[in-house]
């Protein structure tokens, strides 16, 4: 018999997280009158005899708590919701109490951890199971049960335990059968493999020397389920890039021509160039091989660095889908080369906007509970990792309203080398061990590789969704790190997507083989089946090649610093990829085939000019109220509610945070920390996206969005000889389909995209050193369909040499003089001010590369000899939006001449306000450094006007008058307003 | 020559901020040494051997079942390998023969959840710290004023000094008016959230958390374990501070130091 347990507030102590809940809940059913709510902990014991004292030790603060067991705790209420974790959903706070238990009873009792959330308001049943459906519940994941109180007074306890798995074992399956039936099979069992690779793996199990050798292992001449379901994996979108590696005919008017592989022709191959290009003063050290790219730091350690994006899974549960993100991506420095220490992350966020206020389409969240969610998940992924959140952005289109978009980025640091090795080195020898370290298997995540692969549809399966658990990860990287520094383990890796069935087949390429056997991983509850035991995307767990000589140390560490590590295999040279269980082989695919079998995809892609003519630019009414009107919008208004909640200074590096200015509120450009506590070296991380150009063009989309990650990188002092990028592609699917019939189109707009990042990449010699795709950012269900806008996340890494040069946004003393750098033109085309006015617009704003760097090298040098006061960079909303910010994040006036702005052609004031003219910087500087800024920058830097001590916003129009006189603290509320939760 | 002083930083099981406070230790002159807590509970390293014990800042347990509830049950529970005598013994037996203790966020919250805070009597739960008003985990920069007449050793000479603080659970709470008069009375309060001006205040975001007396930091005693929810170990240089590119007169050693400072002048006895 189980036991519940209640732990909840003491009734004169005021309840913050009860409050919490029900301003949620005000905000999602404004008409309900809620007279209270009161937020409960349970715990279920599954165990007849517990005691209660250490019921209370472990679960409850006597200070400011009560606890009842098997009793009601409270009765002054009208409806009971519980919400628990459905079977098998990781569990993290019930591990926490089962833990606490063990310790003070020395025993092994499972509990069960729940919410339990008291209402108190005259509202019927409906209304009460509402409320638990669209604010306190995700019914995917968890179980709800909603009572009165007479029921609340007799339920029973729910136990989530695992029962009625089927048994394991394992099916064989003839592919010698029709291509509808192999379509099928495909579909019925989320493969995602398309009919050409479907034929692959018949030919190639009809090969009379592949039956042979699996003859001699007992195999018969049909696939096993186990075989499918990693070849299936491996071959995914998610995990072999198709699009990105497709053969594509690129038609463009008369123009047609053949690319191999977009990712070899213009990423791999610009990045090629640079290197080339810059000879000795190269920093790359290891891009494209392993889970993250490295660039060197300085002599001693090197900067390892990703960027993941986990969209499909945050659709279906916002929380569970973006902290895996975040300790997913985690694991990629982590285990890249021998292993980094992990020291910031940044993300980028896509969204709907949180006031959609429309009917949802059927299986969508609405978007305000996908951004608190994600918000929430990064938060707990992060903050409980120890690891900064230092840079990000949020962007807000109604195409996300399908599928989020949740970039999650991590940056790491490792010494160059590990004992007498080179850190950056994978090595594994055949005979090496492979050990799996960290969290069990369970059938989480299991098709999360092939699921993400695919639109989200009615049947996406709901196990791909996981949860992470930052804590049981923490608890490994400090194990594996002290085990890197001992020299215990010769390769490390981590197990994402396709779980062991990748890392292995992966690490196994380094031997020529391996053999695992899939008895051995520890799961967490039984009746899994061999291929689930191998597909699972179970979280926390790292694999490693262990030479044997290492493995007792590495399991004795392992041990005692609380890790569970086990040997399930060896690294072989046969050149198979071998699994066993019980006893049997039911796996055995050559590795050959597994890794270069896949049949290339050939792909049209037809380019048409958006052909959009610029209209008139309308002029406001009031161009004081519209600038407010501007600095309110989703897109550029503060994000203050989220950074707050993120750690952005722990690791006690921090030096350009979020938050700058002086009241810390300012929007800075990009962050700044000191890795090194004992050195003045910094590294420097920024972003770039601007998908609103991609519906006119995605060329100049992909040419913005790098060169915003620059001048971000550069406003706050990065070094521009010692940076890199990484390139995450969320597109909508770009292969021509019955149900895709722009596939086209879109696939031409990849193409677009990639030769920006190529000839720009190359202009700006910043290499791209790793990144990533998602190519299916699509919802079809019924007869509705919602494709995301294409959308580039660009990402900048680099070093500033002392960070005592840095530069932050922010307007400094009364006095000095504004400059802008750069021209500005009409280019509204795609911009904030026109969507604001919802206007379609041709004139998309153009890089000029070689101007701009230009520019940012001779700012860098102005940085460095310490002649700025502030920089700033203008983006969205252009230069009226940039102005605001610099003022009211400084906290002075600022007084500003329209008419010396220089402009390409003849603008309007208000074009000149809100164009978004590429590599456009606004600097402020002391009087004193006025002769040596002009003698720098020459025309590139015209003084605009100048800080005032008056706390207002003074723009003087074109034509001599006063458009807009703004009290700043006016401007930072309006600007504060929006997401003000 | 003076004795070093041997500081140990413990870390394990979710705490994260073990770097920077062994740095800062370090900075002022301490030998520093990471332990994780299996290495003590396993014997290799006995907290007995050193004289500074530091409980950085983090999520131990992943604040699980509230911040610290769990690691408060690991410290009178779990026992050093090979006896029988736990964490909270070996913590006690260092404290007497006059160690310093300094706990930050999670670690002020272990010092409080297992009674080494306010103390009187040591292992008694007298306060907690709980969510935050705003239920929220901020990160935000706060203007602290020290209690002159605190006989807390780690504040000792200090008047006003800027910290950040990172919790979610941060709001001090005690058992009874007793206790907070105790707390009060006999300037166990060593911290305070003040506003502009260096007074106390009950006003958010100044105090960010809506803690009784906006205590941000006590002590016992003897002054000589101390705990805080702000972070001193995450301002040890002018440029971790948030104005610094605003305010060149910053001193390059940074707020946070002198908490070390203090506690490495105490036990070299200076």
């Amino acid at each position: 018999m189980a036991h519940r347990v209640e732990v909840g507030p003491k009734p004169h102590l005021f309840d913050a997280r009860g409050e919490r809940i029900k301003r949620q809940i005000r905000h999602a059913f404004p008409k309900i009158d809620l007279d209270g709510i009161c937020c409960l902990d349970i715990y279920t014991i599954d165990s007849p005899d517990i005691n209660p004292q250490w019921c209370a030790e472990a679960f409850c603060d006597p200070v400011i708590q009560d606890i009842a067991i098997d009793r009601p705790l409270k009765s002054d209420y009208d409806w009971y919701i519980e919400v628990g974790y459905k079977p098998g959903v990781t569990d993290n706070v019930g591990h926490s109490a089962q833990y606490a238990l063990g310790l003070i009873s020395a025993r092994y009792l499972p509990v069960y951890s729940a919410r339990a959330y008291l209402i108190k308001a005259d509202i019927h049943r409906k209304t009460a199971e509402a409320i638990a459906r669209e604010c306190l519940a995700n019914t995917l994941i968890q179980n709800c049960r909603v009572f009165d109180p007479a029921e609340a007074a007799v339920m029973a306890p729910y136990v989530p335990k695992v029962v009625d798995l089927t048994p394991p074992s394992y099916e064989e399956m003839d592919l010698n059968c029709s291509d509808d039936e192999l379509i099928s099979l495909s579909q019925t069992r989320t493969l995602a493999l398309n009919l050409t690779e479907l034929k692959a793996v018949q030919a190639y199990m009809n090969d009379p020397g592949v039956q042979s050798r699996r003859a001699q292992m007992g195999l018969s001449g049909m696939i096993t389920d186990v075989e499918l379901e990693a070849l299936a994996q491996t071959w995914s979108e998610h995990c072999k890039h198709k699009i990105f590696n497709a053969d594509i005919t690129y038609t463009e008017g008369s123009h047609t021509e053949q690319i191999r592989s977009l990712f070899k022709t213009y990423i791999q191959g610009s990045t090629q160039e640079i290197r080339k290009s810059k000879g000795g003063r190269d920093i790359c050290v290891s891009i494209f091989t392993d889970n993250a790219g490295v660039i060197r730091f300085n002599k001693d350690y090197n900067l390892v660095f990703k960027v993941e994006t986990h969209n499909s899974p945050s659709a279906l549960d916002p929380y569970g889908g973006a902290l895996t993100g975040i300790v997913g991506v985690n694991r990629d420095p982590f285990g890249t080369g021998m292993g980094a220490k992990l020291i910031f992350n940044t993300d980028v966020f896509c969204f709907a906007s949180p006031f959609f206020d429309r009917e949802l389409p059927p299986k969508i969240l609405h978007p305000r509970r996908i951004f608190e969610g994600v918000r929430e998940g990064v938060e707990h992924g992060g903050n409980k990792s120890g690891i900064p959140t230092v840079n990000g952005c949020l962007v807000f289109d109604e195409r996300y309203l399908g599928k989020p978009l949740v970039y999650c980025g991590t940056a790491g640091i490792m010494p160059v080398s590990v004992g007498d090795k080179p850190s950056h080195v994978k090595q594994i020898k055949p005979g090496d061990l492979i050990v799996m370290a960290g969290g069990r298997i369970g059938k989480d995540g299991i098709h999360g590789a092939t699921f993400s692969s695919e639109e989200l549809h009615e049947a996406s399966p709901t196990s791909a969704v996981q949860i992470g658990d930052p804590i049981t990860q923490k608890k490994l990287t400090d194990f594996l790190l002290r085990a890197r520094d001992l020299g215990l383990y010769r390769a490390i890796t981590d197990n994402g997507a396709g779980g062991l069935s990748s890392s292995i087949g992966e690490m196994a390429t380094l031997s020529g083989g391996c053999r695992i056997d899939l008895d051995k991983p520890p799961l967490k509850y039984q009746g899994l089946s061999p291929w689930e035991i191998l597909l699972s995307e179970a979280q926390e767990r790292m694999s490693l090649a262990v030479p044997p000589e290492q493995v007792e140390a590495f399991m004795e560490l392992s041990e005692r610093m609380g890790v569970e590590s086990s040997v399930i295999g060896v690294f072989t040279e046969t050149g198979m990829f071998h699994c066993t269980y019980a006893g049997k082989t039911v796996a055995y695919l050559d590795m050959h085939f597994l890794h270069d079998g896949l049949p290339r995809l050939d792909l049209k892609a037809i380019w048409i000019d958006a052909d959009l003519l610029d209209g008139p630019i309308p002029d406001p009414p009031d161009q004081g109220a519209k600038l407010k009107q501007m600095l309110g919008r989703l897109n550029i208004c503060s994000k203050e509610y989220i950074v707050r909640q993120y750690d952005h200074e722990v690791q006690g590096g921090s030096v350009v945070k979020p938050l700058v200015g002086v009241a810390c509120d300012g929007p800075s450009d990009a962050g700044v920390v000191r890795p090194l506590l004992d050195s003045m070296e910094g590294v420097v991380v920024s972003n770039g996206i601007a998908p609103r150009y991609s519906d006119i063009d995605t060329f100049h989309m992909a040419a913005n969005a790098l060169d915003e990650a620059i001048r971000n990188y550069i406003c706050v002092g990065g070094n521009p000889d010692h940076w890199a990028c990484l390139d995450n592609f969320c597109w909508c699917d770009p292969v021509l389909s019955r149900r895709n019939p722009d596939g086209q189109y879109k696939l031409a707009q990849l193409v677009r995209a990639n030769k920006a990042m190529a000839e720009y990449t190359k202009a700006y010699a910043c290499p791209m050193i790793s990144g990533k795709d998602s190519m299916k950012n699509d919802y079809i269900i019924g007869e509705t369909k919602i494709s995301i806008p294409p959308t580039l996340l660009v990402s900048v890494i680099g070093k500033i040499n002392d960070v005592r040069t840095a530069v932050t946004m922010d307007v400094k003393s009364p006095g000095d003089l504004i400059y802008i750098l750069g021209r500005t033109a009409r280019e509204l085309g795609g911009s904030e001010y026109l969507a604001s006015c919802a206007l379609p617009g041709g004139s998309v704003p153009k890089v000029d590369a070689g101007t701009a760097l230009a520019r940012y090298r001779r700012l860098h040098m102005a940085i460095t000899m310490g002649y700025i006061a502030s920089a700033h960079d203008i983006s969205d909303g252009g230069l009226g939006i940039c102005l605001a910010e610099k003022a009211f994040a400084g906290g002075l006036g600022l007084s500003i001449d329209l008419g010396q702005v220089p402009t390409t052609g003849s603008l309007s004031d208000t074009e000149v306000l809100y164009s978004e003219s590429a590599s456009r910087i606004v600097i402020s500087v002391a009087p004193e450094h006025v002769d040596e800024i002009e003698a720098l920058f020459g025309t590139d830097a015209r003084c605009i006007g100048k800080t005032t001590t008056t706390a207002r916003l003074t723009i003087t129009g074109r034509n001599k008058e006063v458009i807009i006189d703004q009290d700043i603290v006016s401007l930072k509320t309006a600007w504060k307003a929006t997401l003000d939760f | 020559m003076a004795h070093p002083v041997k500081a140990l930083v413990i870390t394990g099981y979710g705490t994260n901020c073990e770097t920077e406070m062994a740095y800062a230790c370090t900075h002022a002159g301490a030998q520093a040494t990471i332990a994780h807590l299996s290495d003590i509970l396993n014997g290799q390293i006995r907290i007995g051997n050193y004289h500074f014990l530091n409980l950085p800042g983090g999520f131990l347990d992943g604040d699980d079942l509230g911040s610290a509830q769990v690691e408060s049950v690991r410290l009178k529970h779990a026992t050093i390998q090979g006896g029988t005598r736990t964490l909270y013994d070996e913590i006690l037996s260092f404290f007497e023969r006059g160690g310093l203790i300094l706990g930050v966020c999670n670690g002020f919250q272990a010092l409080v959840k297992t009674g080494l805070l306010p103390g009187n009597p040591f292992g008694a739960r007298r306060a907690t710290l709980t969510f935050n008003d705003s239920a929220r985990f901020e990160d935000r920069w706060v203007a602290l004023k020290v209690n002159p007449h605190s006989p807390c050793v780690f504040t000792k000479g200090l008047d006003r000094i800027s910290l950040p603080v990172r919790h979610g659970e941060g709001k001090f709470i005690t058992d009874s008016e007793d206790t907070l008069k105790d707390i009060m009375g006999n300037h166990l309060s060593a911290l305070f959230y003040a506003d502009a001006d260096g007074h106390p205040t009950q006003t958010y975001p100044d105090n960010p958390n809506g803690s009784a007396f906006a205590i941000a930091g006590i002590c016992d005693a003897t002054g000589r374990v101390f705990g805080l929810m702000p972070h001193p170990e995450a301002y040890t240089h002018a440029t971790n501070h948030p104005l610094w590119t605003r305010r060149k007169d910053l001193p390059e050693r940074g707020d946070g130091m002198a908490i070390f400072d203090n506690a490495v002048s105490y036990l070299k006895g200076v």
